[in-house]
C-alpha cells in the first residue's frame, strides 16, 4: 500500500462528558473505524480507549507535544471543559500529573494543527453545563452560546482554523470520520463550517428532512402520546424543524433515528439544548400555538397554513397519528379488494 | 517501602488514579481515586421528573440504556406504573444488546491488550497474542468491530439510535415493532451468533453456557489449540499467568437482578456470601468520610442522601462515595450476577479459588452466551400490534427507586419529587461499589483490597499485575463519580 502523505497525528483527551462520543464512534460502519483511520492516514498517537499506553508514557507523549518534540496535527476534545470551583479546574485532575485537565487542554491546543471538539459537551458544555452548572463547565471556544470558553473566540489553531465543532450528543460517527478524512485530505476550510462552525455537511440539513413522519407534518396529524405515530411537533416538543443534522437521512446504527425510535428531537447539536426552558417531550404553547415555530416560517403563515391543513387530514392520516402502528394503509384506487 | 502514582489509565470508561505503596515487590497499600466530578445529581434537582429520562443516560455512554432503565424504573414506580410484556421485552432486549456490546468491548478492546505489553516478550505465548490483541492493530478488534456494530442494528431498530436513546420509558418502549422488523432482529441475532460461535467461543453458545465445572472448563479449553478462539486464547494466557490467584475479592458479591419478564428475572436479585441471601435495599447506605462531599452524617441512605461537593474535605481522596451494604463491602458485576445466579460454572471457581481475575473474566463471557441465547427468544416472544408503552401522570409527590444491572454491575437511581419537581435525586453506579474508596471505618473498598498483595515485576511503573486487577472489574469511572 503507498501512502499519499505523512500520517496525521491525532491526540485525544476526554474531560467532562460521557465518554458516549467515543463509544458511538466505535461503532462506525461503511467502513469501521479502524479502517477509516487508515484510509485517512491518521495515526493516533493516544486515545484514552483504544491505546495501549497508559500512565507515564501518556505523560510523556502530552509533554513532548507541548515541548514541541512532537508533532501534533488533530487535537480531539471530548467532553466539557472542566473549570470550577472558581476557576481552578480542580474538578477534573489530569490523574498522575496533578495539574488541572484544562491547563493540559489549553497548552495543547496552542500546538495543533487542527482542534476538534467532539460533541456538544466540548463544543458549547452540552449536558455537563445543565442546570446551575456549579462545576462551570463550558466549550472550548464557546459557554453556552457565549463565545469565549476556554480558549477565547480569537483562537485559531495552527491550521489558521477556529474551533471544529461537531456538536451532538453524541456525535455520529460519520460527521466525524468524515470531518477527520477531509482534514486529512486538506479539504476542510473556512468555508466548510457553519456559524457555530460545526461541519456544513451535516449542518445544511434540518432533522426535519428525510423524517419519516413529514406525511402526517404536512397535515397536521400530530402524535398524542409518545410511540404515537404521528407528527410530533405539535405536543411532544419535537424540534426537527429547528435543528440542524441530517439524523433522518444518515442511518444511526444500521437504521434509526430517534424519530424513528418514537421519540421527539431535542437539538442536541445546538448550544443551550440541555436548558430548553421546558420539559423536553412537550411542546410548550401560547394560547394552543407551539411557541418554537419551524426555522424560516412566518408565524402567521404557521397557523394559517396549520388549521387549512389540519382541515384537509385525511381519515387515514389522522387515525395512524395516534396509533402506535400504521393500522390503515393507503389505498390503491386502481384494485378493488 | 516505595510510593507509585499510576495514572492516567487508559482502557478504562473515564478517568482513574492509583496510588500504591509497595514493599517487597507487592503491593502493601492502595488508594483508588476519582478525580472527575460532573454534579449530575444536583443538576438533576428542580427538573420536571420525566426529563431525567434525558440527563440520566448522559451520566455514561457506555452505559447509556442502564442508566435509562434505572431512571425508567424509579419513575415507573413514583408512578405506580407497569410495563405490558411487550414493553419488558423491548426493554430487556434493548439493555442486553448494551450489556453484551459491553463485555466485547470490554474483553477485546481494553482488558486483552494489556497481555500484548512489551514486559512479556519473553513469554511462549506473546507472539500470538501480541499478534490477537494488540491495541488498535490487533487481528481482534479487526474482526470484532465490525460484529459489534452489525449487532448494534438492534438499537438502530429498537432504540432509535445508541448511546442515549429516549425509546425506554416507564411505561415500557417509544418503538413498537412489526412483523417484518421481528425478521430483522431474528437476523441480526442469528449473524451475531456466528460471530461468538466462530471467533469468541469456536463452539456453540448452548456447550458453553452448559460448562459446569472448572474440570469442565479445562476439558473444554484442552479440546483444541489456544489459538483457536479468543476465549480458549484467554484461558490459556490465564493459566500460565496463574491469574486465579490474582486481584482476590474480598467481601460479598450482590446483584439487583436483571432482565425481568411477567415477574421472572433471568438473573435474581440477591447477596452471595458463601451461600445465597435475600438482598435488603433499605440497607443501602453511602459513607463519604473519605470522599470529597461535605456531610452532617457519615453514612446516608440513597433516599436522604447529599451531593454537596466539598474539595478541601479533610481526610478525603476521591469524588467516588462508599456505598456499603449493612455496613460492608459488596462486589457487583457478572461475577456477582452468575454466583447470585447460582451458575454451576461460576460457584465452582469461586469456591475453589474465590473471586479474582481470572472468574471475573470468565463470567463475563459465559453471560454473553446466556443474554443471547434469551435473546433469541424474547424477539420470538413480541407480538406486533399489542401495546408497547402505558402511560400514566406524573404525581406531584412520590419516591421511586430504579435498580437495574449494567454490564459491570448493580446500578441504582432514588428519585423524590415534591411539588412536581425532583427534590432529590441519588445514584449508585456499579463501579461506586468497586471502586470506593476506604469508610468511617477504614475499611477500603473492594479495588482497594483487591490490589494488596499485587507482584509487582522491579523496575515497573506502571505495574501490569496491577493493570490487569482494575480492568477485571470493568470499571466505568464516569459512572462513578456521575
Ligand atoms: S456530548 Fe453527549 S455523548 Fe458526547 S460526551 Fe457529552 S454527554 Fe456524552
Ligand atoms: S416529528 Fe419532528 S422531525 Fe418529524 S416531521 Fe414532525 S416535526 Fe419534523
Amino acid at each position: 500500500m503507498h501512502r499519499r502523505r505523512e500520517p496525521l497525528r491525532l491526540l485525544w483527551l476526554q474531560s467532562g462528558g460521557c465518554g458516549g462520543c467515543t463509544l458511538s464512534l466505535i461503532g462506525a460502519e461503511g467502513p469501521d473505524l479502524i479502517a477509516t483511520f487508515e484510509a485517512a492516514g491518521i495515526e493516533v498517537l493516544w486515545h484514552p480507549s483504544l491505546s495501549e499506553a497508559s500512565g507515564r508514557e501518556v505523560i510523556e507523549i502530552l509533554q513532548r507535544i507541548v515541548d514541541g518534540e512532537e508533532t501534533l496535527d488533530i487535537l480531539c476534545l471530548e467532553g466539557a471543559v472542566m473549570r470550577g470551583p472558581n476557576g481552578t479546574g480542580r474538578f477534573h485532575m489530569m490523574s498522575g500529573t496533578d495539574r488541572p485537565v484544562m491547563d493540559w487542554v489549553a497548552e495543547l491546543a496552542a500546538k495543533a494543527g487542527h482542534v476538534v471538539a467532539v460533541g456538544s459537551c466540548a463544543a458549547f458544555g452540552g449536558i455537563t453545563a445543565a442546570g446551575a452548572n456549579e462545576v462551570e463547565a463550558c466549550g472550548l471556544a464557546y459557554d453556552g452560546q457565549r463565545e469565549g470558553g476556554l480558549l477565547g473566540p480569537d483562537f485559531r489553531s495552527r491550521s489558521g482554523m477556529p474551533v471544529i465543532n461537531i456538536a451532538g450528543c453524541p456525535i455520529h460517527p460519520g460527521w466525524l470520520t468524515e470531518t477527520l478524512h477531509s482534514i486529512a485530505a486538506g479539504r476542510f476550510g473556512a468555508t466548510e463550517i457553519d456559524e457555530w462552525e460545526r461541519p456544513l455537511s451535516y449542518t445544511m440539513h434540518l432533522v426535519h428532512h428525510g423524517c419519516a413522519r413529514n406525511e402526517f407534518y404536512e397535515f397536521k396529524a400530530s402524535a398524542e402520546e409518545l410511540c404515537d405515530m404521528g407528527c410530533m411537533m405539535e405536543n411532544l416538543g419535537c424540534k426537527g424543524t429547528q435543528a440542524r443534522a441530517d439524523c433522518n437521512t444518515r442511518a444511526w446504527n444500521g437504521g434509526g433515528s430517534c424519530l424513528d425510535g418514537g421519540y421527539p428531537c431535542i437539538n442536541c447539536t445546538a448550544p443551550g439544548f440541555e436548558e430548553p426552558g421546558h420539559s423536553f417531550t412537550r411542546t410548550p404553547k401560547v394560547s394552543g400555538i407551539p411557541v418554537g415555530l419551524p426555522t424560516d416560517m412566518p408565524k402567521a403563515w404557521f397557523v394559517a397554513l396549520a388549521s387549512l391543513s389540519k382541515a384537509a387530514t385525511p381519515p387515514r392520516l389522522k387515525e395512524n397519528a395516534v396509533a402506535d402502528h400504521l393500522t390503515r394503509s393507503p389505498v390503491d384506487r386502481q384494485k378493488k379488494r | 517501602m516505595t510510593r507509585l502514582v499510576v495514572g492516567p489509565f487508559n482502557r478504562v470508561e473515564g478517568d482513574l488514579e492509583v496510588k500504591l505503596e509497595i514493599g517487597d515487590g507487592r503491593v502493601e497499600k492502595a488508594h483508588v481515586v476519582s478525580p472527575l466530578y460532573r454534579g449530575f445529581e444536583r443538576i438533576l434537582l428542580g427538573k420536571p421528573p420525566a426529563d431525567a429520562l434525558v440527563y440520566a443516560p448522559r451520566i455514561c455512554g457506555i452505559c447509556s440504556v442502564s442508566q435509562s432503565v434505572a431512571a425508567a424504573k424509579a419513575l415507573a414506580q413514583a408512578q405506580g406504573l407497569a410495563m405490558p410484556p411487550n414493553g419488558e421485552l423491548a426493554v430487556n432486549l434493548v439493555h442486553a444488546t448494551e450489556n453484551i456490546a459491553d463485555h466485547l468491548t470490554h474483553f477485546y478492546l481494553f482488558f486483552m491488550p494489556d497481555f500484548a505489553r512489551e514486559t512479556y516478550s519473553r513469554e511462549s505465548w506473546f507472539a500470538a497474542a501480541r499478534e490477537r490483541f494488540t491495541a488498535i492493530k490487533g487481528t481482534a478488534a479487526e474482526d470484532m468491530l465490525p460484529a459489534r456494530a452489525q449487532f448494534m442494528h438492534l438499537m438502530g431498530l429498537l432504540a432509535g439510535k445508541w448511546p442515549h436513546t429516549l425509546s425506554i420509558q416507564p411505561g415500557g418502549s417509544t418503538r413498537a415493532v412489526t412483523n417484518g422488523e421481528i425478521a430483522r432482529m431474528s437476523a441480526i441475532l442469528s449473524a451475531f451468533r456466528r460471530f461468538l460461535e466462530r471467533t469468541l467461543y469456536g463452539d456453540t453458545l448452548e456447550r458453553i453456557a452448559s460448562l459446569s465445572s472448572v474440570a469442565e472448563l479445562e476439558g473444554w479449553a484442552a479440546e483444541k489449540a489456544p489459538e483457536s478462539s479468543d476465549f480458549r486464547h484467554f484461558l490459556s494466557i490465564s493459566r500460565h499467568l496463574d491469574l486465579r490467584r490474582l486481584g482476590p475479592s474480598a467481601g460479598l458479591f450482590m446483584s439487583f437482578g436483571a432482565y425481568t419478564v411477567d415477574g421472572a428475572t433471568l438473573f435474581p436479585r440477591g447477596v452471595h456470601d458463601n451461600g445465597h441471601l435475600a438482598l435488603d435495599i433499605n440497607a443501602i447506605a453511602e459513607d463519604v468520610s473519605h470522599a470529597m462531599y461535605r456531610s452532617g452524617a457519615d453514612a446516608l441512605k440513597p433516599f436522604d442522601g447529599e451531593t454537596v461537593p466539598d474539595i478541601d474535605r479533610e481526610g478525603a481522596y476521591s469524588w467516588c462515595k462508599a456505598p456499603r451494604l449493612n455496613g460492608k463491602i459488596a462486589e457487583v458485576g457478572a461475577l456477582a450476577r452468575q454466583l447470585v445466579s447460582g451458575h454451576p460454572l461460576v460457584l465452582d471457581l469461586v469456591s475453589k479459588d474465590g473471586g479474582n481475575v481470572h472468574a471475573r473474566v470468565v463470567a463475563r463471557l459465559l453471560e454473553v452466551a446466556l443474554v443471547t441465547m434469551a435473546m433469541e427468544g424474547w424477539v420470538n416472544a413480541l407480538r406486533s400490534g399489542e401495546r408497547f408503552i402505558r402511560h400514566a401522570d406524573m404525581p406531584d409527590s412520590a419516591e421511586g427507586a430504579g435498580l437495574a444491572e449494567a454490564a459491570r454491575g448493580s446500578l441504582g437511581h432514588w428519585i423524590r419529587i415534591e411539588g412536581g419537581r425532583i427534590a432529590n435525586y441519588q445514584i449508585i453506579a456499579p463501579t461506586t461499589w468497586n471502586f470506593s474508596p476506604r469508610d468511617a471505618d477504614g475499611t477500603p473498598g473492594p479495588l482497594e483490597q483487591a490490589l494488596e498483595g499485587a507482584p509487582v515485576r522491579s523496575g515497573e511503573t506502571e505495574p501490569v499485575a496491577v493493570q490487569h486487577i482494575v480492568r477485571s472489574f470493568d470499571p466505568c469511572l464516569v459512572c462513578t463519580v456521575h
